[in-house]
């Protein structure tokens, strides 16, 4: 018991290091790739301040910053996901697919309708309201999910998917009328926006969601048994003395901040968050305290190499991030449906 | 017998009860409906028109007098599509829920229109300057290919075809195709023209697409006003209707074939039209009952005043914008679909 225990742990660690090696090295692939192309000498030098100061404009103030919020929001989302998939014992729940993703961006974009024009962009008050805006969108389109499939007193998972599909067609039909009284420029932004893209490419934005992260993701892993006790059942839970329903709450809460979060900046994302820790349960087993960290790693790992290949195969045009996610992500979740459901 | 039994025994009987009499006045109520939205549909725009002028311009075209060229030219096709995009939904809908027995079965949920405008961005992309015809030849390859890849996936999974699963894997199919449509236009520069159809709408059809269009609509509600008996029966499900000696593999294949034409038809006027296909059913079974001689026609006719209905407040909720006919379906569809997705959600 107590080898096989240490064995773990071992595994563990040697998963955590390689996938943070393969982030590494997509890293630095994603600061050489794009329409300028940097070569690698150059993008070393760059990095240890002795670059061309073209060199340094494009790494330092375009790509770095995007591939710093591809990191944060790949670990936003997929770690949201986690918490989902969790507390809803459903392999099938992903903040985009139960619509919280579309709630947060309806949000988005009624604010951008209503403060349209110069300060939208740069205003630096604007963006660190941006999170905030999002993330009452993500509550009120969980709040409604979770109302709606509440009957006799449970959410079954299946009636909450059903729900989350109706509430997402919802919120994007309202998109679609916002969309539609934009004016063109606000209306393109918004449409690259909601099909995921990492747009904010200054460091201010980096700034304006880093807080999030370093709070949730931490309290998300000190929560972490209970989504352990959680999957134990029910009546177990209260047996050993957890308050279910609050837990339950406490880490909806996490959940829906984080995506709410993410989607403020990385827009309509789907997929990642199911993906992500389903390969994660796969290579390290039912333990939450391993699996939200690992999950954590490998959304971070998929979400910048989706950026880079979305900037890659289409050079000099950019293929928005989600867009790149979903087409690989879809046949794994068509694949899951076939398996488990 | 226990009082539960004599309970499932009336509303049986409740269910195989159908009323001809209400389905008689929404056909006889419904085309006037119908005849009014259209002339209400061709009254209402940015060039007031008197009814008068509509009339004559209908009735007695001058074609030196720009607002009857206006009614003819725009007006018209306009409402004219409205009406079959919304029959032609609502009626494969019908057929589809017949047929798969699944109250959550209609086009937009199970990947026929996804399929079908992702096939149309192909053409966009590969084949500039595609025609109309050709354009609809891809709307239908589409629409099948979406509905095989649905139908295949949840036939493979485990425990077979259930409306959860279809609305599932509705839902991914949708997903990955409406995203490569997506790259597709960014890539080719065509994103505009895809917008267009994905908005859902019928404010820039004119008459050559409609003269396309119109013979596959005729034939597809020829064919499902034919089949439906044959739907009715099956809708008893496979095993009485194979009992009753019904070839169950040919009605399917038929039907099939009718949904393609219908939906291929409605993807290539107007885009992405939801919920159409899902709510004018339960409507119209609500009121004439289970019986899909009534049920089909009668779909036919709401379904074409809905989408007309819609197109025209579309206009004017947010003139001089226009709202997309999609986004006013959605609104309408999406508080029904939730409750039969409550309704449903326990059986899974």
């Amino acid at each position: 018991m107590q080898n096989s225990l240490s064995k773990d742990q071992k595994k563990f660690k040697v998963l955590m290091i390689t996938v943070s090696l393969f982030t590494l090295g997509v890293f630095f692939l994603s600061i050489n790739a794009g329409f300028i192309s940097i070569p690698f000498r150059e993008v070393i030098e760059t990095l240890i301040g002795q670059g061309t100061p073209q060199n340094e404009l494009t790494i330092f103030d375009f790509r770095l910053p995007r591939i710093t919020l591809a990191l944060l929001v790949g670990i936003g989302i997929s770690v949201s996901g986690a918490i989902l998939q969790g507390i809803s014992q459903n392999p099938l729940a992903d903040p985009g697919i139960l619509g919280i993703n579309s709630g947060a961006g309806f949000a988005v974009v009624v604010y951008m309708f209503f403060f349209q024009g110069t300060t939208f962009i740069t205003g630096m008050l604007s963006i660190f309201m941006m999170p905030f805006v999002a993330l009452v969108g993500a509550f009120v389109a969980a709040l409604f999910i979770y109302m709606l499939s509440w009957k006799n007193g449970t959410v079954t998972p299946i009636r909450l998917l059903l729900v989350g599909i109706g509430i997402n067609a919802a919120f994007n039909a309202g998109l679609i009328i916002f969309q539609m009284k934009m004016e063109p420029i606000n209306f393109m932004k918004a449409i690259t926006w909601l099909s995921g893209s990492i747009w904010g490419t200054n460091w201010t934005f980096v700034l304006a969601f880093l807080p999030w992260i370093l709070v949730l993701i931490p309290y998300a892993l000190y929560k972490s048994r209970y989504l352990d006790v959680l999957r134990l059942g029910d009546s177990i839970a209260i047996g050993v003395g957890v308050q279910i329903e609050k837990e339950r709450r406490i880490l909806l809460f996490t959940a829906v901040a984080l995506a709410g979060a993410s989607v403020s900046v990385g827009g309509g994302i789907t997929f990642l968050g199911l993906i992500a820790p389903h390969i994660a349960r796969r290579l390290i087993g039912a333990k939450h305290e391993k699996i939200l960290p690992l999950t954590a790693l490998i959304g971070a790992l998929l979400l910048i190499s989706a950026d880079a290949l979305g900037r890659i195969i289409m050079a000099p045009m950019e293929l928005p991030v989600g867009l790149v996610v979903s087409i690989l992500g879809a046949p794994y979740f068509i694949y899951l449906l076939i398996k488990t459901v | 017998m226990s009082t539960r039994d004599s309970r499932n025994i009336k509303s049986t009987k409740n269910s195989l009860y159908s009323n001809h009499f209400i389905g008689t006045i929404i056909l006889i109520g419904g085309l006037f409906l119908l005849i009014f939205a259209v002339v209400s549909s061709i009254h209402f725009g940015a060039a007031d028109l008197s009814y008068k002028e509509v009339w004559k311009a209908l009735f007695a075209f001058d074609g030196d007098n720009s607002l009857h060229v206006i009614v003819r030219e725009l007006r018209l096709p306009r409402a004219i599509a409205a009406v079959i995009v919304g029959a032609a939904l609502a009626v494969s809908g019908a057929i589809m829920q017949g047929m798969t027995r699944n109250p959550l079965a209609s086009p937009s949920i199970m990947g026929v229109t996804s399929g079908s405008s992702f096939f149309i961005a192909i053409g966009y992309a590969f084949l500039p300057g595609i025609s109309q015809t050709g354009l609809i030849s891809f709307s239908f390859i589409g629409a099948g290919l979406g509905t095989a890849l649905v139908f295949g996936i949840t036939s493979l999974s485990r425990g077979g075809v259930t409306p959860v699963k279809l609305a599932l894997a509705g839902s991914a199919i949708t997903s990955l195709m409406s995203s490569l449509s997506t790259a597709i236009g960014i890539r080719f520069d065509v994103s505009k023209d895809i917008s267009y159809w994905y908005a859902g709408g019928v404010s820039g059809v004119q008459m050559l697409q409609l003269k396309y269009v119109l013979p596959f609509v005729i034939i597809g509600l020829i064919l499902a006003l034919f089949l439906s008996r044959s739907i009715s029966i099956l809708s008893l499900g496979e095993e009485v209707a194979k009992g009753l000696g019904q070839n169950t593999t040919f009605v399917k294949l038929l039907g099939g074939i009718t949904v393609l034409l219908l939906t291929g038809t409605a993807v290539s006027i107007a885009g992405m039209v939801g919920f159409v296909g899902i709510v004018i059913p339960h409507i119209t079974r609500f009121l004439v009952g289970v019986d899909y001689r009534w049920i089909i026609p009668c779909s036919a006719v709401l379904g074409g005043a809905l989408l007309i209905l819609a197109d025209i407040v579309g206009r004017m909720i947010n003139s001089p914008f226009e709202t997309p006919v999609g986004a006013i379906t959605a609104i309408i569809g999406v508080p029904f679909f939730l409750y039969l997705a409550r309704k449903e959600g326990r059986q899974a």
